[in-house]
């Protein structure tokens, strides 16, 4: 190297022949070059498997979607030996669902992460840290139990307040109901896309919060106390400091209790009637999400019912994708960005 | 602070005309820094009962109004706009929006907390009838049918069950799962950068999916019957993304400086990664992947599809129908009969047992930082240390006395 080096010094004095840049070559060894091929074969194999996955779904999903064609889309049946099944009413029972479940679990969500952050005393705030993220990894189907046993049977009262005094808003009519007739009975209003929402809205709360809460506790000290010290007060500080640093992260947090909303499957497989309609009524008895339709369906379908699945199955991971790749280029892009992942 | 002690030689000279600082009247009187005083407390319990009392008289004689969730959240507005109107009498705009956001985000707070222990203690309490029974622990339920009473028949078939199969999903998962993030950081390239983008795509593959996916391939197309084996592959295609993901992002915060000092010392790419990357991260991927764990033992729709129910213990997960934790309360709650509901809870009441062991031993071996050392390592390593210097001492004494041997030869 070091020859090298004095022959291009001399080289460039005597202004000969061109510099050409050196080139940069590291023997990595043979212990090294096997690290490297188990690594990316590694990385291949996973990738291999990951990429069977979605292609195979894609393969079998094929088979039903060329036949449906468009009006996989537009129906509202689920009888694909009948040649007659589509996504219509499955998916808007999703979406439903799972706005339902964000709109009540946000507003808890951003409540619980900027009391832990900003307003609990120090001596609780690890126990209720703690406690949330524990209740982040609790199993679904314990949600689902409290949903069935519990919710059920205490929510009729409420959906029939809501559907009496708010009917005339066309979501929260019921169809069947009057709240002048005594004979009707409380059915009209259980295993609604409400009661649903609310099940997976407690199961995705503890998620979105830890993650609106790590976000919050990141806001930068210095401006926090530059708030402070031009006189705002804690919501002022909170407004103008906390909740403008942590938008990506609020943002970010929701989308992915989204995604985990609309992929939910026993919690609300456990709590609704399924029909295969469009029910835009949330009171209404009456639902139906995809994974509750695969999870309802998959053992009695025949091969091209099988199919019809799987194209259902591949809709509802195409509706997660876009979520949560909208969600991570949005975190990408905000300062808080990187530590809520 | 008023009993600064008096220092002999530099001090302020005060001009003749103020009051000395420790006198009594005018002084540096320590500040009272609590933020809750008692107009406070007041005006809270004022706007309660006042919203309490209105709420009541609309309900019961001037409105038309029933329902126990319409009062709560009547008396709640009316707590927030009677608190408001009190606080407003003796402070300024940016105060009473303060006190008001104060009261509504330490209610929501409140709110989410108390509804979801809520939930998890509802699960256990209901469960209570089932879990003080021994047998409940140690039978199957092939001789209990849905009529008998809790004392007989228990869960042992799904405890078996889930533990065989997160071990056989473990065994899949955790080798290629950290592979797999080790090649992401450590061979970085455009290969890496699209694997990342497959793997960060397949966080959102929802479980049923993954279940439905090995349904289809290993049961329909394969022709193997559903088993325990079949669950724990769509437990590991569930999991994989979820460890690989979780072990990335730890592996990424190992320092910058403690690979390049490797390097400089001139140590190869994977002693690297053996002795200094792993070993500094050790405590963040154990916990990535027992909450990856947390979240395969609770998941019971790739199971629904793939397992099989039965009632019988089944330790041989490759052959027949196997039963898991979350897929046996998914049955058990199914059946009208109170015992088997009771069992369902108890059951459910074992799993999150499980969770939250699971969860506290993560806390215990993880949250620290990477590089951070326990109490026991870092004895360790002062131990290795002292041995280090004393060897080098006698490696130091041998070979001075050696040279000074040799010189005098």
């Amino acid at each position: 190297m070091t020859t090298r080096t004095e022959a291009d010094t001399e080289a460039g004095e005597r202004a000969g022949p061109p510099e050409v840049p050196r080139r940069l070559y590291a023997d990595p060894g043979l212990p090294d070059r096997v690290f490297r091929g188990v690594a990316r074969s590694g990385g291949g194999l996973v990738l291999a498997v990951m990429l069977l996955v979605g292609g195979f779904l894609l393969y079998r999903a094929w088979q039903a979607l060329s036949k449906a064609g468009w009006s996989f889309l537009t129906t509202e049946t689920w009888e694909p030996d009948a040649g007659r099944f589509g996504i219509a009413a499955v998916i808007v029972g999703t979406v439903l669902i799972a706005l339902v479940a964000i709109m009540v679990a946000v507003p808890l969500a951003v409540g619980g992460a900027l009391y832990i952050s900003e307003y609990a005393p120090a001596r609780i705030r690890q126990t209720l840290i703690s406690v949330v993220d524990l209740m982040a990894a609790v199993p679904s189907v314990v949600y689902g139990l409290w949903g069935l046993f519990f919710f059920t049977s205490h929510v009729a009262g409420t959906a029939r307040w809501i559907s009496t005094y708010f009917g005339w808003i066309p979501v929260f009519s019921v169809q069947g109901a009057d709240p002048d007739d005594p004979l009707v009975n409380a059915t009209v209003y259980a295993s609604s896309t409400l009661i649903a929402g609310m099940v997976v809205a407690l199961m995705v709360a503890p998620i979105v919060c830890s993650v609106m809460r790590e976000v919050f506790s990141q806001a930068p000290v210095g401006e926090r106390e530059g708030a402070y010290a031009l006189g705002a007060t804690r919501w002022g500080m909170i407004r103008s400091v906390v909740l403008p640093f942590g938008k990506g992260g609020m943002i970010g947090g929701t989308m992915l209790g989204l995604g985990r909303a609309l992929g939910e499957t026993i919690g609300v497989y456990l709590v609704i009637s399924p029909i295969f309609a469009v029910q835009w009524h949330v009171l209404q008895s009456g639902t139906s999400s995809i994974s509750s339709l695969i999870a309802l369906r998959y053992g009695e379908a025949s091969e091209f019912g099988m199919s019809a699945l799987m194209a259902a199955g591949l809709a509802l991971f195409l509706m997660t994708l876009v979520v949560n790749f909208a969600a991570s280029s949005i975190v990408a892009r905000s300062r808080s960005g990187a530590s809520s992942e | 602070m008023t009993t600064t002690p008096v220092r002999p030689k530099p001090r302020t000279v005060l001009p003749a005309g103020l009051p000395r600082p420790d006198s009594a009247e005018v002084g540096e009187r320590r500040r009272v820094l609590v933020l809750r005083r008692a107009s406070d407390v007041w005006a809270l319990l004022g706007a309660a009962a006042a919203s309490i009392s209105i709420t009541t008289l609309l309900f019961t004689r001037l409105l038309p109004l029933s329902g126990a969730v319409g009062f709560w959240v009547l008396a709640y507005l009316l707590f927030l706009g009677l608190y408001a109107l009190l606080v407003s009498f003796d402070e300024s705009g940016p105060a009473v929006r303060d006190k008001v956001a104060a009261v509504v985000v330490q209610s929501l707070g409140l709110i989410t907390v108390v509804a979801l222990v809520f939930v998890v203690v509802y699960a256990v309490f209901e469960g209570r009838e089932a879990l003080p029974h021994l047998n409940f622990y140690h039978q199957d339920m092939q001789a209990a049918g849905p009529l008998d009473p809790l004392s007989k028949g228990g869960i042992l078939h799904a405890i078996v069950g889930t533990l065989e199969q997160i071990t056989l999903a473990l065994a899949f998962t955790v080798p290629a799962g950290l592979v797999c993030a080790v090649f992401l950081t450590e061979v970085p390239g455009r290969f890496a950068r699209f694997v990342r983008t497959v793997v960060e795509a397949m966080t959102a593959l929802p479980s049923i999916v993954a279940g439905l996916f090995i349904y289809a391939t290993f049961i329909l197309t394969f022709g193997f019957q559903r088993s325990g084996f079949a669950a724990s592959l769509a437990l590991s295609v569930m999991m994989l993304p979820i460890i690989i993901r979780a072990s990335d992002v730890v592996i990424r915060l190992v320092p910058g400086t403690l690979r390049e000092a490797s390097y400089a010392l001139g140590t190869s790419r994977w002693r690297t990664v053996w002795h200094v990357v792993l070993p500094t991260s050790r405590s963040g991927l154990t916990t990535a992947v027992i909450l990856g764990t947390a979240r395969g033992v609770g998941e019971t729709s790739p199971v629904l599809l793939t397992a099989g129910f039965t009632a019988e213990l089944n330790a041989n997960p490759l052959e027949g129908p196997q039963v898991s934790l979350p897929l046996a309360v998914f049955e058990f709650v199914k059946s009208p009969e109170p015992t088997m509901i009771a069992r369902g809870f108890g059951t459910a009441a074992v799993l999150m047992g499980l969770v939250l062991f699971l969860f506290i031993l993560a806390r215990v071996i993880g949250g620290r930082a990477p590089g951070r050392l326990t109490k026991r390592q870092e004895h360790r390593r002062v131990l290795a240390s002292r041995r280090d210097a004393a060897r080098f001492q006698a490696r130091d004494h041998a070979s001075k006395s050696s040279s000074i041997h040799g010189s005098s030869e």
